[in-house]
């Protein structure tokens, strides 16, 4: 039960959602716009790129470049959707507009706070990966039916980010230290047999690919989107959600600590 | 000033900026800098390289496998000078936004350096000539590590750096204009999404442009960032005619004679007004 | 001299371009701002001599942060003349600069360096070379009593602080005019006696000062004249004894009462008492030439406030009454 509300949040939790809510009605602008960058990927590397690559060898016989790329995009939309409100707007929040000062002296605590920022992001995340697999299908790049899991599958990595996000950002110092976020993101993304497969690395980098997070969900969107379902996706499932949950445990347990010594 | 200032005992580089007073206002820049190098570094000369890594080693074997060359040259080749190109841009844009927004409502340092001998010209003309360094250093930095990589099969590449700079100028000296004059930082990330981010993608720097749309097509060759991919692709590779680089070389300077008269405008009015 | 104190003041022999020594440091004459349609300084005349502490005063608003940013040559004169050190400022502006120290009303410290280097900073910005300024870095933290925080980041350190790491930054170029804008808001009592204890030291160092301030026992004390704006116009201007003579009676009488009825109940009875009667928020002000004569006078009516006091005129009630709402009444 208690891990269903961990998950699922209180109803204490959906007032930090509704606060965010609120808050990001009044820049929908600057929300609606983040949507764009997996999109613009797909159609730049996976179509203006793919154009020189031609097919790649996919589970059922040859694929397209671009269906190749396009689950790589989707677990990357669902990995962006939440790490700015986890990171940059989380530490703001709790640093500086002093946000949750305000809320702990409601009979909110810290772990709504923290569930309640994990929701949101989740939620965002979602939102994101949605209209990227939208956008996927649209383009006819959805050829099997196991592709209506990619969106649940999105959820477990948006959860794995999310949840990671919070709690590393619990160590963050200062601005500085977010260029970090961009230092981990950008690799993540470029390395994580997004825009070329497992088999172009030198054996060692293929290892450490891996075990990168985002591979975990790369590997299982492209599994589901190209139609190769397999009990492995239940591996690279349980990674995300194993992230998710230490970072969210860790996010509580250290934000108790500094705002409420 | 009443007493006339001692001067400055070696060359060090305090006496350089006394040439062009505006050197004074890239001076506090580069002091900032020397204190948080180090993350600069990581945005400004480490991401470029990734972005090689990834798309002129990575994917560029898969190219190479499927159809041997781009425009005559590998892969690696090819992609390496747009990189070089559109990371410009991308530091560029940081550069030119939020600290901008600091610099004339959230920290005000720009009217404290305008509160000084210095004018409000003086202060975006030194602004902008510390982004013009960086563009420098992380594009001698690029240049070197793809050269050693085997993406810059001419020894014309080194003119790559100062194209490259000067191509990221075509992009900051209207856009640091443009942020002075804003009174919020709202418009900020759209602009990182809807002009950068498709800029950065879609002007030549991954594909050749004559691949996009035919309505596309004009458009991507409108924007500075293409002219400079082309002024650096064609130093890298060799393949430049003089005509062809003048003239994007005259396009990119234009672009940035215009954004000056905006920006000292721009400044006055938010400086002295 | 002690030996720690800094050789702010303004050197010897003038710049060739410097006024006369009786002229006026600062001349205005019908200087006027106006911003769109809007008029923030509407004609002012006012003259601010060397080595005299000038002060201007007035209610959130009246045109004092735009008449200092006019003085300063940061902001263009709409109508009228301003001459400062002589010179033109929309011609002369970095030239005027140059000599000036200013204190904006904000604080514009550079917040993710040091307090070294924002001195450090500063005075490139006018071309010093990095010795002189070593030079007279130490001295100003010594001044401003921030030696000891010299490497710390200014960020986190407290508003006072950053407002005397503020002050101590104006004096880099050893201005002969420093422009304090609000200098003492948001410092503590200990430090804003010590500021005004700097500032008399610069003012005896020959340095002419110009401030604007919401405190009147910061104007009383420090101002050798001021003036009082409001709407944009000066309304009084003279040495605060002149303002306190001119503007207000000799004393005053105080009348405070328990309950806000008592107070409307006694008003209709001080009629004669006193030269003016002021009601305000939590208490009567009676101007009178002799506070005690009057304080009998009210005992006479019938009139017996919770308390009384007799005191004598401040610039505090010559603000109230050029500036409060019983003007306009
Ligand atoms: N840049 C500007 N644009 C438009 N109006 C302005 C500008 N600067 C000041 N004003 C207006 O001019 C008037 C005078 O402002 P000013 O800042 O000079 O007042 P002040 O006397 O310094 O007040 P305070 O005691 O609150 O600092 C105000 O009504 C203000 O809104
Ligand atoms: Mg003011």
């Amino acid at each position: 039960m208690s891990t269903a509300v961990a998950f699922l949040g209180t109803r204490r939790t959906l007032r930090v959602v509704e606060r965010n809510t609120r808050s990001y009605l009044r820049m929908w602008p600057a929300f609606l716009t983040g949507f764009l960058e997996p999109v613009f990927y797909l159609f730049s590397i996976g179509i203006g790129v793919g154009a020189l690559v031609g097919r790649l060898p996919g589970p059922n016989g040859p694929v397209d470049y671009d269906q190749f790329v396009a689950p790589a995009m989707m677990a990357a939309a669902a990995m962006n959707g939440c790490v700015f409100d986890t990171t940059f707007n989380f530490f703001f929040k709790y640093k500086y507009a002093k946000t949750y000062d305000g809320m702990l002296a409601t009979p909110l605590g810290v772990d709504d706070v923290v569930r309640g920022e994990l929701t949101w992001a989740l939620l965002r995340s979602m939102i994101h990966s949605a209209v990227f697999l939208a956008t996927m299908w649209a383009m006819g790049l959805t050829p099997s039916g196991w592709g209506v899991l990619a969106l649940p599958a999105a959820a477990l990595i948006g959860f794995g980010f999310a949840g990671a996000g919070l709690g590393l950002t619990t160590y963050m110092r200062s601005w500085f230290d977010f260029d970090y976020v961009q230092l981990a993101i950008i690799p993540l993304f470029l390395f994580s047999a997004t825009f070329f497969p497992l088999a172009q690395y030198p054996d060692a980098l293929g290892w450490l690919v891996r075990l990168s997070p985002l591979y975990q969900g790369v590997a299982i969107e492209r599994a589901l989107v190209l139609g190769d379902p397999s009990p492995v996706l239940l591996a690279h499932g349980a990674y995300l959600v194993a992230m998710g949950w230490v970072g969210q445990r860790v996010a509580g347990r250290r934000l108790g600590r500094m705002l409420q010594p | 000033m009443s007493d006339a200032p001692v001067r400055a005992a070696g060359p060090g580089w305090a006496s350089w900026s006394d040439a062009l007073p505006l050197l004074r206002v890239t001076e506090r820049e580069a002091r900032v800098w020397g204190r948080y190098w180090h993350t600069s570094v990581l945005t400004g000369v480490l991401m470029p390289l990734l972005f090689l890594g990834a798309m002129g080693v990575g994917l560029g074997g898969l190219v190479d496998d499927n159809q041997g060359t781009v425009q005559g040259v590998r892969y690696l080749a090819f992609v390496a000078p747009g990189i070089l190109a559109a990371t410009a841009l991308q530091s560029a844009s940081g550069d030119s936004l939020w600290p901008v927004m600091a610099g004339i409502k959230w920290v005000r340092t720009f009217h404290a350096a305008a509160a000084t001998p210095l004018s409000p010209g003086q202060v975006y003309g030194g602004y902008v000539t510390w982004i013009g360094i960086r563009l420098c250093l992380n594009a001698a930095l690029f240049v070197a590590v793809a050269a050693l990589l085997g993406g810059v099969p001419s020894p014309w590449g080194v003119l790559a750096v100062p194209a490259a700079a000067l191509g990221g100028l075509a992009f900051a000296a209207p856009l640091v204009a443009y942020s002075a004059g804003q009174d919020s930082d709202l418009s900020f990330p759209i602009i990182m999404r809807v002009a950068v981010m498709p800029m950065f993608l879609f002007s030549g720097t991954f594909f050749p442009v004559d691949q996009l749309p035919d309505w596309l097509e004009p458009l991507a060759r409108v924007t500075p960032l293409w002219h400079a991919v082309e002024l650096c692709r064609g130093a890298t590779t060799g393949s430049s005619s003089l005509a062809g680089a003048l003239g994007h070389t005259a396009f990119l300077v234009a672009v940035v004679a215009v954004g000056c008269a905006w920006g000292v405008r721009t400044f006055r009015r938010r400086l002295a007004s | 001299m002690p030996a720690s104190t800094p050789r702010t003041g303004r050197r010897s022999a003038p710049a060739p371009d410097t006024a006369p020594d009786d002229a006026p440091l600062i001349q205005a004459k019908a200087l006027t701002k106006r911003f769109g349609s809007y008029v923030a300084v509407d004609g002012v005349d006012f003259a601010v001599r060397r080595g005299e502490v000038f002060g201007f005063l007035g209610p959130n608003g009246a045109g004092k942060t735009t008449t200092m940013r006019m003085i300063a040559c940061v902001s263009p004169v709409t109508d009228g003349e301003l001459r400062v050190l002589g010179m033109n400022p929309a011609s002369d502006g970095p030239a005027i600069r140059s000599r000036l120290g200013v204190v904006p009303q904000e604080d514009n410290l550079d917040a993710e360096m040091t307090v070294w280097d924002n001195l450090l900073i500063y005075g490139r910005y006018f071309g010093l070379p990095v010795s002189v300024i070593r030079e007279r870095a130490a001295e100003l933290l010594a001044f401003a009593r921030l030696d000891d925080r010299r490497d710390s980041r200014v960020d986190p350190l407290s508003g006072g602080m950053k407002r005397r790491l503020t002050i101590a930054r104006s004096l880099i170029n050893r201005p002969e005019l420093v422009l304090l804008d609000e200098p003492t808001t948001g410092l503590d009592p200990q430090a804003r006696h010590a500021l005004w204890e700097r500032l008399y030291r610069l003012k005896r160092e020959g340095v002419t000062l110009v401030l604007t301030t919401h405190y009147m026992d910061e104007a009383e004390q420090l101002c050798d004249r001021l003036v009082i704006m409001d709407e944009g116009r000066i309304v009084a201007e003279g040495s605060p004894r002149q303002l306190i003579d001119r503007h207000s009676t000799r004393e005053v009488v105080e009348l405070r009462f328990a309950q806000p009825e008592q107070q409307d109940a006694a008003l209709p009875l001080l009629g004669g008492t006193g030269d003016r009667v002021e009601p305000v928020a939590d208490r009567v002000l009676i101007y009178t030439a002799h506070g005690d004569d009057t304080a009998a006078h009210v005992a006479a009516q019938g009139v017996h406030p919770d308390s009384v006091l007799v005191r004598r005129s401040s610039l505090e009630d010559v603000f109230l009454l050029l500036t409060g709402r019983s003007l306009d009444e």
